[in-house]
């Protein structure tokens, strides 16, 4: 029995019902599982091997054509031992823009997490010190959503000077 | 005061405060770029390390979605400067992998012997800064006098030193001279003597070992659920190697050794970098004496790959194929998917995430970067060191700011 068919049997038996949406793309194994059990999903998975978690991301999918849902947060995963890689994807949309955060499964997700909030407003429940990575704490825009503009919407002319006599 | 006491949860909860506040950064020397440590210190050792970063974001993502896949080139060099070619390999690799596209062998071999010298090239900076930073200017001089012969070789084959813009979309933008494989042929045979000389200067010294040997020690287990990929992770004992584990471009056509080191600390980062610098020179030297001939372009035709350049300015016929590649209206479509394509950077692990909505560009491009997963470690790294090891620490992880922020 393959990797591939030991993750997918156990993601299926632990989660019935749940995670039906398996899709592959040259090679690349993809699964889209429900918000509202990503936490329990990831769980399930590490504890099927995959040891790593290479990546987190987000897509804004305002101006794909025939999405349904605004955003759609990849994770990465990767089992060390075997290589075997699986591309894990959830859907949320405004105004719940939350998700749990999946730093009790792997730590290395604190900051990966802190840049799609950065980035995309997403918020993970859960986090241990949840700001923003990259942006000043000012910032009040999420940069890579559709509707913000490449040219930006003047922050970096209108920021706030301090002078070296109010510091 | 050791550390397991100060983590009890029954000790004194004044102490905290008691602790002295250091900003490192943003402009010190020993942080190479821009970057700052906000530390908290018990005389000299560091109890706690909370890095800010974000100095040099400069919203390289957003520009990716309004720059097609061979102009988006010209900024992917500028994340890891360091190795600048290696950037431009990994992100051409993801895109083919998203289009289907199978490079034309001359084109993976050259591909392969330019991400060896830039493996050599990130090394040498990341080793020889690691020394100054440490005290030692004499080897740092030894190593960069060697990057400046693989610039020279960058600048044959590209015409630009640093930020090369070499790979397209299915090739490359120059085919390579016989000068240029004489040069890289000549650069084999001196580099393991001046390697000797680098090496003699540090390995052994008594001063250097000591300030590196324990200090900055990362577990196998929290490299591997911290994401460390690359010397990093190896040095932690994660033998794993995306060359040899997901072979790409010419890898595996050629015989080389996964350099692994145990301990994790950052002499064992210092001795992988160092290993892997002569399996470089192993794998440049196999594929330069197999390097085929043929075209570099996957077609003389198709709209997967530029015309050469010659072709262009001599023939209409080039010339309407290089205009059907170039117009946003005319492109080479692409399938509506997402793809991850990662290659093995001097770094670590270096990957692009591509969705694509059809278009000749990406809908969004996202960079794995392996400085960030390496930097997000540093506070765990760090904990319970002295201040001075915080220099030999940051040059062992090789921080390229560039590419932490983009």
């Amino acid at each position: 029995m393959s990797e591939f068919t030991k993750l997918k049997e156990s993601l299926e038996s632990k989660l019935p019902g749940l995670v039906t949406a398996w899709s592959e793309f040259r090679s690349q194994q993809r699964v889209a599982v429900p918000a509202s059990h990503i936490a329990q999903a990831l769980g399930v998975l590490r504890d099927a091997g995959m040891d790593q978690l290479v990546d987190i991301t987000a897509v804004d999918m305002l101006e794909y054509p025939g999405a349904t849902d605004r955003f759609e947060v990849v994770y990465l995963l990767l089992d060390t031992q075997s290589g075997q890689r699986l591309i894990v994807k959830t859907h949320i949309n405004e105004p719940d823009l939350k998700l749990p955060s999946a730093c009790p499964i792997w730590f290395g997700a604190d900051w990966l997490e802190r840049e799609v909030y950065d980035m995309f407003g997403i918020v993970f429940e859960g986090h241990p010190n949840f700001k923003r990575l990259l942006l000043p704490d000012a910032f009040e825009s999420f940069p890579l959503r559709k509707d913000y503009p490449v040219k930006g919407r003047g922050e970096r002319h209108n920021f706030p000077i301090i002078t070296r006599a109010e510091s | 005061m050791p550390l397991d006491l100060i983590d009890s949860p029954d000790f004194d909860a004044g102490y905290r405060e008691g602790l002295w506040t250091l900003n490192f950064g943003p402009q010190h020397p020993a942080t190479h770029t821009t970057l700052r440590l906000v530390l908290k210190l018990d005389g000299e050792m560091v109890v706690e390390a909370e890095p800010d970063i974000g100095f040099l974001h400069s919203g390289f993502e957003k520009l990716a979605e309004v720059l097609d896949y061979n102009q988006y080139v010209t900024i992917v060099d500028r994340m890891n400067y360091i190795s600048p070619m290696a950037n431009e390999i990994a992100w051409h690799h993801a895109v083919e992998g998203l289009l289907g596209i199978e490079l034309t062998p001359r084109c993976k071999y050259i591909r392969t012997i330019f991400a060896e010298l830039m493996r050599i090239h990130d090394h040498l900076l990341c080793t020889g800064t690691c020394v100054l930073d440490l005290g030692g200017a004499t080897a740092f001089m030894y190593a960069f006098n060697e990057r400046e012969k693989i610039y020279e070789i960058c600048e044959r084959a590209s015409g630009q030193r640093f930020h090369t813009s070499y790979t397209r979309v299915g090739g490359l933008l120059y085919d390579v001279t016989d000068d240029w494989v004489a040069m890289v042929r000549d650069f084999c045979k001196t580099f393991p003597r001046a390697y000797r000389d680098f090496a003699g200067l540090v390995m052994k010294n008594r001063i250097f070992v000591e300030r590196t040997r324990d200090v900055g020690v990362l577990s196998q287990a929290d490299a591997i659920a911290g994401g460390a990929t690359g010397p990093v992770a190896r040095a932690s004992g994660v033998e794993r190697d995306l060359r040899r584990d997901e072979p790409y471009l010419a890898y595996n056509d050629l015989d080389f050794d996964v350099c692994c080191a145990q301990g994790g600390d950052c002499y064992a980062r210092f001795q992988v970098r160092m290993m892997e610098m002569l399996e470089s020179v192993k794998i440049i030297e196999q594929a330069i004496n197999k390097l085929p001939s043929g075209p570099v372009f996957i077609s003389g035709t198709g709209k997967e790959g530029l015309p050469d350049k010659t072709e262009v300015y001599r023939s209409i016929e080039g010339l309407i194929h290089h205009f059907e590649n170039i117009m946003p209206n005319r492109q080479m479509p692409s399938p509506k998917e997402s793809y991850y394509g990662a290659t093995e950077s001097p770094n670590g692990e270096l990957g692009y995430y591509i969705v694509s909505d059809g278009d000749f560009k990406a809908y969004r491009a996202r960079t794995r970067p392996p400085s960030l997963l390496h930097f997000s470690l540093f506070s765990r790294m760090i904990r319970g060191c002295m201040l001075s090891d915080v220099a030999a620490v940051l040059g062992s992880i090789n921080i390229i700011a560039a590419e932490l922020d983009r």
